[in-house]
């Protein structure tokens, strides 16, 4: 009995002296940020490349990256958030993810933010409230979708990059006929590729980028649209260029071939880029979603990804913020852009990219309209869920189990059944 | 701790009973019986938009009748009946059988044999379903190879992205991996089985055929029941390999959709939709129930029926 006593005082004293080292690391902590990020790939780039800089100009501010994997990055970060044990600063996902964290009060709003001028609004549209009125992260980088081609098979078959649809369902006829090689590499097992890759790859040239996707927003345009069908229709013009057995074919698959120089065109999204700079030992190059006829203004989707936000709760928010500025610089853009190609910052300075195919993609926003997935604002979020079912008719519709407008048709009853303006 | 001080009472209130089971007792309570209790609880509310208000049994009957949950609910739980059916119609009569070959006193290297078909079940889902994938891939598998060299090449299909055989091929997967374990619960019964019964048996002129249905399958019976039991308790919480491979979404058009990935979105939410806390639990709740009422039906109508033996 005496014994338990004693036990119980020891491990009393502990948690004092526990609570008393906790509090004094508080007060040691003034002058240091720590940041969520699910972005676990880029630990590295932060200490070696971009924090270093940033202490460059800010040397009494210590910054620490802590990331979390990304497949339990939301929850693990409510959980944070609400023990108030988070960062300084949260890597904010787009759209509502974000915006309920805003919501509920674990967000700082940006609006006095003087970084935030670099950006434009398309660029700032993922992270703002409806009424856009509230900034609450600032805008870090976006991916591009578009085309990524091997130069030996078009080399060998004596190609040339594709500009008009016209020329590209050429150029995937010669591929297929002249050559063992697949036309497309891509698959749908995993359904969001034929989404993501296919749909709001080629779509925003159907439905005119921005101009398009606000007309949904706003009710003014349906799902049911020529430009809508047109892109399934596409879509399912697809379906005898890709590999053999490409429904089952996953993501990796998709990539394995096109790495193995089996395929000639992947339909891509600018993130790719590492992966094949690491595996393929061939040239490769990109082409942007091609247009009707030659001339025309050409679309692309150039999605924001990643913003970074100041929890409500930070002790520190003045360095946070100063943190914030030096994110909307030149230098970080171009420190960033090229740490990780196939990222693309998203602030309106000119920055040179060492990366030819990174610098292909990036290019694309001078020469064309950007635009983002036309599924993400907004539009997700009733019940049943737009993005979803994209996934699931784009998938079907190059099957060939379903047709472009019963795609169309299923998609625009969906959105009917909550979204007011679209009633 | 206190001593009593009644002269009168005999027997001290047995404390040791309450502290020996109290660790486990706790354990089970904290992590079986409360989260069990605290779902059911969770499903009469509705927790969106961050504060939760008692809504009684909306969500079960917005589950079965709103267009939006039902189809995708009656579906999931189609596919499951299916996917149950087939494990009844192969893995247990496969079971039996490498049972009932393996028992067999002329066999040589039972043991080996006993541990290559159990292996499969001791490995983990992830893995057996990348195998497979690759087994079965149109692009690397070697499954189309093997096909045509037998003379049947012209099979052959992506038969894991196809709607009607998808479901199918994830099913016959999944009896692949989890044989081993009807077959060594049969074993083990079989081997327990007196030579006397046996040797009885045939010096009555009982062939082997007559002595495995008169003798062995009558006495096996309370093991198969129980196989069953486990396979349908087991095939109604399925969930990883279907995640493995077909991903959350379980496509293609949800062909592959069991009960499990559901609830999985409903709960967790998936890419964009947001996941519902109440909704998801109203979905636990139902295969809770479903699961309940199984079981139940089966040990009134089956378990009961089935006589016991003695040795």
């Amino acid at each position: 009995m005496s014994n338990a006593h004693s036990n119980l005082s020891v491990s009393r004293y502990a948690i004092a002296t526990a609570v008393l080292l906790s509090s004094a690391s508080m007060i040691n902590a003034a002058g240091t940020l720590n940041i969520e990020s699910w972005r676990s790939d880029d630990a590295n780039i932060w200490s070696d490349v971009i924090i270093p800089a940033f202490n460059k100009s800010h040397p009494d501010t210590t910054v620490y990256f802590t990331p979390t994997p990304p497949t339990q990055y939301n929850s693990a970060l409510q959980a944070k958030l609400q023990a108030g044990t988070a960062g300084d600063l949260i890597t904010c996902r787009p759209f509502d993810t974000s915006l309920t964290l805003f919501t509920s009060g674990y967000l700082d709003s940006l609006n006095d933010l003087k970084g935030l001028t670099e950006f434009s609004d398309v660029a700032k549209s993922a992270w703002v409230t409806d009424d856009g009125k509230d900034q609450f992260c600032l805008p870090m980088a976006s991916v591009i979708h578009g085309f990524i081609y091997n130069k030996e098979i078009f080399k060998e078959l004596n190609l040339s990059v594709p500009a008009t649809r016209d020329e590209f369902f050429s150029v995937l006829k010669t591929i297929k006929s002249e050559s063992r090689y697949s036309p497309l590499a891509m698959g749908t097992a995993d359904q969001w590729e034929s989404a993501t890759m296919g749909f709001q790859n080629i779509g925003p040239n159907y439905w005119k980028g921005e101009a398009g996707r606000k007309a949904l927003l706003e009710g003014k345009a349906k799902l049911t649209d020529e430009a809508y069908v047109n892109t399934w229709k596409e879509l399912a013009e697809w379906k005898p260029y890709l590999g053999r057995g490409f429904e089952a074919q996953k993501y990796s698959d998709s990539q394995n071939l096109f790495t193995l120089g089996r395929a000639a065109i992947y339909p891509a999204g600018s993130w790719d880029i590492q992966t094949f700079n690491n595996q393929a030992d061939f040239e490769f190059g990109a082409f942007p979603p091609p247009v009707t006829k030659s001339g025309d203004t050409c679309y692309i989707s150039d999605h924001t990804d990643i913003g970074i936000g100041i929890n409500a709760n930070s002790p520190n928010k003045a360095a946070a913020a100063e943190l914030l500025n030096w994110m909307a610089s030149q230098e970080f853009a171009e420190l960033f852009a090229n740490a990780v190609p196939g990222f693309f910052p998203l602030s309106n300075h000119k920055i040179a990219i060492k990366d030819p195919v990174a610098q292909e993609f990036i290019s694309w926003r001078d020469s064309c309209e950007s635009t983002i997935r036309n599924s993400y604002q907004i539009l997700s979020r009733g019940t049943p869920n737009l993005e979803n079912q994209l996934w699931n008719v784009s998938a079907q519709v190059i099957n060939g189990t379903m047709t472009p407008e019963a795609a169309a048709q299923e998609t625009q009853n969906g959105l009917e059944q909550w979204y007011a303006p679209q009633q | 701790m206190t001593q009593p001080n009644h002269p009168d009472e005999k027997k001290p209130f047995p404390w040791h009973l309450v502290i020996f089971l109290a660790p486990a007792l706790l354990i089970y309570v904290t992590f079986s019986v409360y989260p069990l209790l605290d779902t059911l609880f969770l499903s009469l509310f509705n927790t969106q938009d961050g504060n939760s208000t008692f809504v009684g049994l909306q969500n079960f009957i917005t589950l079965i009748t709103d267009d939006n949950w039902s189809h995708a609910f009656w579906n999931a739980l189609l596919n499951n009946f299916m996917f149950f059916a087939i494990h009844m119609v192969l893995q247990n009569p496969i079971g039996l059988l490498l049972a009932v070959l393996l028992s067999s006193p002329k066999l040589r290297l039972s043991g080996t044999y006993r541990t290559l078909i159990f292996m499969p079940t001791m490995l983990s889902v992830v893995i057996i379903g990348f195998v497979w994938q690759l087994l079965l891939s149109p692009i690397w598998g070697i499954s189309e190879e093997f096909l045509y060299n037998i003379g049947l090449g012209h099979y052959f299909d992506a038969w894991l992205g196809k709607e009607g055989s998808a479901l199918i091929t994830l099913s016959f997967i999944s009896v692949w991996q989890f044989v081993g374990i009807p077959m060594m619960l049969i074993y083990a019964t079989l081997l327990n089985i007196p030579d006397d019964i046996v040797d009885a048996g045939t010096v009555d002129g009982a062939n082997p055929l007559q002595t495995f249905w008169y003798i062995k399958l009558p006495l096996i019976l309370p093991t198969i029941a129980m196989v069953s039991i486990l396979t349908f308790v087991a095939n109604f919480n399925a969930f990883e390999l279907i995640y493995a491979v077909k991903g959350a979404l379980a496509g293609p058009n949800f062909s592959t959709d069991l009960m499990g990935t559901f609830f999985y979105r409903t709960f967790f939410g998936f890419q964009l939709q947001q996941g519902s806390a109440s909704m998801g639990a109203a979905v636990a709740t139902l295969m809770f129930l479903i699961i309940l009422v199984g079981v139940m039906l089966f040990l009134f109508f089956v378990q009961r029926r089935i006589q016991r033996f003695q040795f």
